[in-house]
């Protein structure tokens, strides 16, 4: 029943473009088509998801596929947890490019940019619903390549054009892993089906290895550390709300392919879990530290989807060790932990990703020192961005403190437990909380340079606030990070329903997330919070009646003519923490050499590169382009030739067919007669 | 009930006793008469009568910077056991929101900092976050030894385990852990040797540069959260220090509160006889107490 309604639903959003695409290029009503199929499609989808969480059974449907020996798709708790942000993002990101990417600024490509929208979606859920490889496949091609298109919508600016080829290329390498990873498990298993495996049919060498493909594999997707590299390009350079669900929804579904795989592999060893916590730290700091780095606004939202990526690894490393040691309680909170920051991840990232696209298009540039001030001419967008800054950071009361929360007692609980546990502590607990500080750090540098202080160009001193369908989809999401953030007893059952989904088939019983953290204090705490706040405002405003505040300058250490560019930039803010991290980050400085004394105009500069991107992909490529240079004799482009080689490899196979080892045995025969 | 009333109290009332305990210290070593003890009262009295400018350029945000930083702070302080007592507010897992409530205030205060566009309170918010970034996880290294120790992650069993189940076999990370939370104690209430609270040079502090804009009501709001700071902080000291003091046993109620007073004596020496580190050795400091408090660990799982 439920299962029906996800299929209409992904139905809804393959074809939601497509009207659009068909009409003539000048009509102006095929956006709004689109953006109300994409909403009908997600109100169906979440309808369904909501079904399939409240652990109402789960349900397979199997059907005839005589090429690949029968398909088979089903919902359960899990897959419904994903759906839910999958049709959200997906149902609201259109409404968002109503306002900021509308047909009569962008008839070219707006009507590519809708029908692939749709793709994108409709490939996810069905991936996510896939109970069968070959299934599966589809969904993950689908949205691979629906991705590509999206994210290579501007293909006039060749900025656009090479990220769109470098994330080809990474979600390649991520299928072919994929495609290694099914043959082994047909290998293993003698089916496509993705069914717990059962404890005999695998040996230690079997799951090893599928876990190791599954890691690399969907770890590429999801953008763990060194397999990063694709996305910082793909997020920067596509459109604000491509972004958006790329980084709040596409990369989730390598955390999922995780997820499932793991859930496949029950008796995948300890070991596995320290490498998946291992990884989250990694990736976690790393990625936030890299964000300090860049400059450009989406950039560093889009590292920031690296360090996010960790903090939900590691929430999964310790599950994996809690059901590996047999502690219920480690994976209750680590488990939650991770699925948890995976739907507040797709709130608050989006929400930020909206926001920027805000920015950009008021103030015509996503870098941040040619911005500031904005919270004066955008006041909706700026508190928005201010919720979402605050949650992403992980602070109370919003959303992010609270999968943190969990994280945090889960490895706590492994230091007061067994010695791995202990380990485990040692590694996440200050890595954990060095990504918080330095989270914060970068969040305060772009609120502060993009929204605060004055505007250090003449394009954002003249910005208007977006329109009024931009800041309902911001809203939504808004309400969604504080709602979570306050009132984290209400997603306790979908996530008690996941877990005892993925805990099937191990002998372990899930633990009920309420008997395990006192969530019932969060709302408490928040309100006593709020009280707190509402009474010193109040006594404020006593205070202001008696003493009305005057307006002044900025006092500025007595300096009588302020200018917005004195103010501290971006670069500047983070100049200690880049500094402090040099080993890693290796900045690039320009810095000017100032010799007489009226020396003339110059300039300086810092930017971090990406570093497996620059400094070890593409050298590697070069070196292996050099290496084969004689190869280009062979390779010049011209029909003919290519031609010739076809007709020679075949020539190649064909002499196969000639029984030469006939005529050679006959031939050592013969001399061994004579 | 009652000491909860009086954990109330002591919280809303004692803070500004300890920095002007600490500036009567810095006189008495300096030679000096210095200020009353109780000038802190008078200033921060004195601030909240007073009229006040704001810079043009600023928006809510810049009010939201005290504000939250003095409920923050009063919510993190009501989670901290005073002495033997029991903490008003206790729950599993309250340590986290303890230190993720300073944090909330970081973000607000530097915020501020930034909204108004100037470049000194810019530096100022810089150096803020980025020696948190080093502090923090000292801090998380600590509670992890403390929740080691006493088997529960709520602030109030495990800042009582120390002393409750005090043991030889515990003393060495104990001292560890100690030194590191001291050094993280100077660095988030801007002391000497990481930043000075007197000095006239904006380019030099850190704290006091974020607040250089802030005035009247709103900058006695800051002078009062920074002291419920110290208290808060300060008294996550004690409960390490207390197990080493002789009496450990009896160290309860307002004898607690002498301990603090000696706290803020200790930090004036230190203060007194200690120069500012250079900004670029300050890291070098907090990697120190991070180490401090990790060794405690690794000697406490080996």
């Amino acid at each position: 029943m439920f299962l029906i309604l996800i299929l209409l639903a992904i139905a809804m959003a393959a074809v939601s473009g497509l009207p659009g695409f068909v009409l003539r290029r000048s009509t102006h009503g095929c956006e709004r088509i689109a953006a109300a199929g994409m909403a009908g499609a997600a109100c169906v989808g979440m309808a369904g998801a909501a079904g399939g969480m409240l652990g109402l059974g789960s349900e397979t449907l199997a059907f005839r596929w005589p090429a690949v020996g029968g398909g088979s798709v089903g919902l359960d708790a899990l897959s419904a947890f994903f759906l839910v942000p999958i049709f959200l993002i997906g149902g609201l990101g259109p409404i968002y490019g109503l306002g900021y990417w509308p047909h009569r600024r962008h008839p070219a490509n707006g009507r590519r940019l809708r029908l692939f929208w749709g793709m994108l979606v409709a490939g996810m859920a069905l991936l996510v619903i896939a109970r069968h490889a070959m299934i599966f496949l589809l969904g993950w091609e689908l949205m691979a390549l629906s991705a590509f298109f999206l994210v290579s919508t501007e293909d006039h600016h060749p900025a656009s054009r090479q990220a769109g080829w470098i994330y080809l290329i990474a979600t390649h390498v991520s299928t072919l892993m994929l495609f290694a990873l099914f043959a082994v498990w047909r290998l293993a298993t003698g089916t496509f089906a993705m069914e717990p495996a059962a404890t005999q049919a695998l040996g230690p060498g079997m799951t090893n290895l599928c876990m190791g493909l599954a890691l690399v594999g969907f770890g590429v997707k999801a953008g763990v550390m060194p397999l990063h590299f694709w996305l910082p390009g793909a997020h920067a350079n596509a459109p604000s709300h491509v972004s958006a669900i790329m980084s709040g929804v596409v990369i989730k579904t390598g955390v999922y392919g995780m997820i499932r795989w793991c859930a496949l592999l029950p008796d995948a060893i300890s070991a596995w879990g320290a490498l998946v916590l291992l990884l989250g730290a990694l990736s976690g700091v790393l990625g936030v530290v890299f964000a300090i780095g860049q400059h450009d606004l989406k950039r560093l939202l889009a590292y920031h989807s690296v360090e996010n990526i960790g903090i939900i690894l590691m929430g999964l490393g310790v599950a994996l060790l809690g059901r590996a040691v047999y502690r219920p309680e480690w994976v209750t909170l680590g488990f939650g932990a991770c699925l948890l920051h995976v739907w507040n991840h797709s709130l608050f990232k989006p929400l930020l990703f909206f926001c920027a696209g805000a920015v950009t298009q008021a103030a015509h540039t996503h870098q941040m020192d040619r911005l500031g001030g904005l919270a004066k001419r955008m006041p909706w967008t700026a508190a928005f961005f201010l919720v979402g800054a605050v949650a992403i950071c992980g602070l109370p009361p919003l959303n992010g403190f609270v999968s943190e929360w969990l994280l945090y007692l889960g490895l706590l609980r492994g230091a007061a437990g067994a010695a791995g546990g202990a380990l485990a502590a040692l590694i996440g607990v200050p890595a954990l909380a060095m990504i918080g500080a330095l989270a914060l750090a970068c969040f305060v540098k772009v609120t502060g340079t993009v929204f605060l202080g004055a505007p250090r160009t003449r394009s954002a001193g003249a910005a208007r606030e977006v329109a009024l369908c931009g800041r309902v989809s911001m809203a939504v999401l808004a309400v969604g990070c504080a709602g979570i953030g306050v009132w984290p007893s209400g997603v306790a059952p979908a996530l008690d329903a996941a877990t005892g989904c993925w805990l099937q088939g191990t002998g372990l019983d899930a633990m009920p997330l309420a008997r395990a953290v006192p969530l019932g204090v969060i709302p408490l705490l928040a309100l006593l919070l709020a009280a707190c706040v509402a009474l010193i405002v109040w006594r404020l405003r006593c205070w202001k009646a008696v003493a009305a505040p005057r307006r002044s300058l900025t006092w500025d250490c007595g300096y009588a003519r302020p200018d917005a560019r004195m103010q501290y930039t971006a670069g500047s803010f983070a100049r200690t923490l880049v500094l402090l991290f040099r080993g890693v980050l290796r900045p690039a400085d320009l810095r000017p050499r100032v010799e007489t004394l009226f020396p003339d105009p110059t300039h300086a500069h810092s930017h971090v590169d990406e570093a497996v991107l620059d400094r070890v992909l593409v050298p590697a490529g070069r070196k292996i382009e050099e290496a084969f240079a004689w190869f280009h004799r062979f390779h010049r482009g011209l029909t003919q030739h290519y031609v010739f080689y076809v007709l020679a490899v075949l020539l190649v196979f064909l002499c196969t067919l000639f029984p030469f080892r006939h005529m050679v045995s006959v031939w050592l025969k013969q001399c061994v007669e004579r | 009930m009652l000491d909860n009333l009086i954990h109330i109290a002591v919280l809303l009332l004692v803070p500004p006793l300890l920095p002007g305990v600490i500036a009567k210290t810095k006189a008495w070593f300096a030679g000096r008469d210095g200020p009353p003890l109780f000038q802190p009262y008078y200033d921060i009295a004195k601030c909240l009568r007073r009229g006040w400018v704001v810079s043009e350029t600023t928006t809510w945000i810049f009010l939201a910077g005290p504000v939250v930083t003095l409920a923050a702070t009063l919510l993190a302080g009501l989670m901290v056991p005073l002495g033997r007592a029991h903490a008003p507010i206790a729950f599993t897992g309250d340590l986290v929101l303890f230190a993720y409530l300073f944090g909330l205030a970081r973000f607000f205060t530097t915020s501020a900092a930034l909204d108004t566009g100037s470049a000194f309170e810019g530096m100022g918010a810089a150096r803020e976050v980025t020696f948190a970034c080093l502090s923090e996880p000292a801090l998380f290294f600590a509670f992890l030894v403390l929740a080691k120790i006493s088997g529960a992650f709520s602030l109030t069993p495990m800042l009582h385990a120390p002393t409750v189940a005090f043991s030889a076999g515990i003393a060495a990370p104990l001292i560890l852990i100690l030194i590191g939370l001291f050094i993280v104690l100077l660095a988030e209430t801007c002391r000497i040797p990481v930043d000075d609270p007197n000095t006239h040079l904006e380019l030099t502090m850190i704290h006091e540069a974020m607040v250089l804009d802030h005035s009247g009501p709103l900058f006695g709001i800051i002078l009062y959260a920074a002291a419920m700071k110290m208290l808060v902080l300060g008294t996550l000291v004690l409960q390490v220090l207390v197990p080493f003091l002789p009496g450990r046993d009896v160290l309860r109620g307002p004898l607690f509160l002498v301990l603090l007073v000696a706290l803020a004596v200790l930090i004036g020496g230190v203060e007194s006889v200690m120069a500012r580190l250079k900004m670029r050795h300050v890291p070098y400091l907090l990697v120190g107490a991070l180490l401090f408090c990790g060794f405690g660990f690794i000697l406490l799982i080996r």
